[in-house]
């Protein structure tokens, strides 16, 4: 007998434990092939490293020292194992241009694309939330009608052009926001957060978007359950137990969508990153490609898979938390 | 069915502009015009001039047509791709191949379509083919999963069943009772899939991923616009309306085509 509506705590028990370690087994493979794919490609690339580097006068013996240097002269499988060796203990290898470590130069880009992700994601889902909640109690209502609207048109807007729009709204017309430029952590949390505000919202809208959308059609589908009337039929008021039984069950395919976009948010801060002229990884991997600086490139598109399979693994440990009836399931 | 009309009028607007565009625009879209450059809207400029004085309707008329073409073609790619590697991981539930097509879908949703992009230009150069192939790729998984699911169903069917009884194979069964069962799935999917694309496309070139001049295309023309924006908000205006009009017609259009097929499921699109 399935037991719809009541979700009971889990346990470390047995199971989870069985699903726990598939899980892990299946993010270790993913993570090895994203490496190969992403080292094979850019393997391909024609052009040295060391030539382009050094210019077109070079000397046979510096090219030779530098190409040493940079690691560029053992076989293919020997470079791969140093590449991924190096990932695995946070030694991302030698900025071909910049000649400095690109852990360093990650880690400080890192600094102003993950704020940015997570402010987007926390504003998209705190806009989605009620947004999707109010449309689906009121289904049909002119509410409903005016959320599904802007969110059809939330959906249908390119972001980065969104983007210009409050720039020159909000900070050209308005003078609110600056309109580009990041003004750094040290200048404090308020201002540092505010020069990040446009951007976040530029991101938000789009998912907050979606998600509301998901949030109202999962909460419809839970409100028609049997027992939702039930919970009805023993007293509760619409209000409680839409609060106590159908937003529990009406989470799992939002945490779903959730999980995705912070994928998106990090792909897309990428060009969000280009409109308002903030120093993240985005502007990062542009200057690479524009520089050849391909180890950059490499380096930066395999941490922002990591963070996709990482961030997708947690969800789905987090559903089966949440609803342990899909632990057996895949 | 309002949705429908709404959907389908908009998208035959934006496709007729870029059919109109191979016989006919207002002006040369590539020939510059210095002194009038940065005309707001007049009478012969419906929709005014840009920086080099080009006529900013012809322009948009013109990159109707290369957000439509890489986006389709790349719609395209997904649907001949995906669709057999979904027909044939349904047909061999549970076999290796279907452990590797599903577990091969995973590993491409994990890679942003965007990231994607970034690597191939990083080898191979910006272009609109590889905008085409960095957006197609995408699709391949989305394909590929939606057709898996939608057959899964059907292969418990009894006239499916009556059909492995009559000796056929299990190519010849996905061909002829799975897949056009599963086209109505399709059709909706590659309508919200089109729209995607023209977004991506729109994007890659704003970033200068996509097509190279002297190709028009509305996200370089929004690219061209962001430093003048202030005193030409025109320039800005127009693309974007565009692609934002255009991507608001398929979805429309999808969900429109969804609720015509399968009137049970009128579901929010997610």
């Amino acid at each position: 007998m399935e037991e719809r509506g009541i979700v009971p705590h889990p346990g470390v028990a047995a199971p989870m434990l069985h699903y726990l370690l598939k899980r892990l087994a299946s993010l270790g493979l993913s993570l090895v092939v994203a490496s190969l794919v992403i080292f094979l490609t850019l393997e391909v690339v024609p052009g040295d490293p060391a030539a382009y580097m050094l210019g077109i006068n070079a000397q046979e013996d510096t090219l030779a020292a530098l190409r040493e240097e940079l690691g560029l002269n053992g076989s293919v499988v020997e470079r791969y194992l140093s590449w991924v060796g190096g990932l695995l203990v946070g030694d991302f290898g030698t900025s071909y241009t910049y000649r400095t470590s690109v852990a360093e130069m990650i880690g400080e880009r890192l600094w102003i694309s993950l704020p940015l992700a997570l402010y987007a994601l926390a504003l998209s889902t705190l806009i989605a939330f009620p947004a999707g909640i109010w449309a689906a109690s009121r289904r049909g209502s002119a509410a409903d009608v005016g959320v599904m609207g802007i969110t059809q048109l939330g959906v249908a807007i390119p972001n980065f052009w969104f983007a210009m729009l409050m720039v020159l709204i909000f900070a050209i017309n308005l003078r609110w926001f600056s309109a580009g430029g990041f003004v750094g952590w040290n200048a404090g949390l308020g201002a540092a957060l505010k020069s990040l505000t446009l951007p976040a919202v530029a991101l938000a809208l789009p998912q907050a978007s979606i998600l509301a959308r998901v949030m109202r059609s999962s909460l419809l589908d839970t409100l028609s359950e049997d027992f939702m009337r039930t919970a009805r039929a023993k007293g509760l008021s619409r209000g409680q137990a839409l609060r106590r039984h159908a937003l529990r069950n009406a989470l799992i395919p939002v945490l779903t969508i959730i999980g995705m976009q912070f994928s998106f948010l990090l792909a897309g801060a990428i060009i969000i990153e280009n409109v308002f002229f903030l120093p993240g990884l985005g502007r990062l991997v542009f200057q690479s490609i524009s520089a050849r600086d391909l180890i950059v490139v490499e380096s930066v598109v395999m941490l922002l898979v990591f963070a996709v399979i990482v961030v997708n693994f947690l969800v789905d440990l987090t559903y089966a938390i949440v609803d342990p009836r899909l632990r057996g399931r895949r | 069915m309002r949705n429908l009309w709404l959907g389908g009028l908009l998208t035959v607007i934006f496709a007729g502009m870029a059919m109109l565009s191979f016989v006919w625009t207002p002006y040369d879209p590539t020939v510059l015009d210095i002194a009038n450059k940065i005309k707001a809207p007049t009478l012969a400029h419906p929709l005014g001039t840009d920086h080099f004085g080009r006529d900013i309707l012809s322009m948009i008329m013109v990159g109707a047509r290369t957000s439509i073409a890489v986006a389709l073609v790349a719609v395209g790619l997904g649907i001949v791709l995906g669709v057999p590697l979904g027909l044939m991981a349904a047909a061999r539930k549970g076999s290796l191949w279907d452990e590797v097509i599903m577990r091969g879908n995973d590993l491409i949703f994990a890679f942003p379509s965007l990231l994607i992009a970034i690597m191939i230009t990083a080898v191979f150069g910006a272009s609109a083919l590889n905008a085409i192939i960095a957006i197609g790729i995408f699709n391949i998984p989305v394909f590929a999963r939606l057709t898996r699911s939608g057959a899964l169903s059907l292969w418990s069917r009894e006239y499916v069943m009556a059909a492995r009884v009559a000796g056929k194979g299990a190519a010849r069964i996905s061909v002829e009772h799975i897949l056009p069962n599963v086209a109505n799935l399709l059709i909706v999917q590659g309508t919200i899939q089109f729209s995607l694309g023209i977004l991506a496309e729109a994007g890659l070139s704003y970033v200068g991923l996509g097509a190279q001049p002297p190709t028009a295309s509305w996200g370089r023309m929004l690219a061209d616009s962001q430093t003048m924006i202030s005193f030409a908000p025109h320039m800005a205006m127009f693309p974007g309306l565009a692609i934002l009009l255009t991507v608001l017609g398929l979805n429309l259009m999808g969900d429109g085509l969804r609720d015509l097929f399968d009137p049970k499921l009128r579901r929010a699109r997610s």
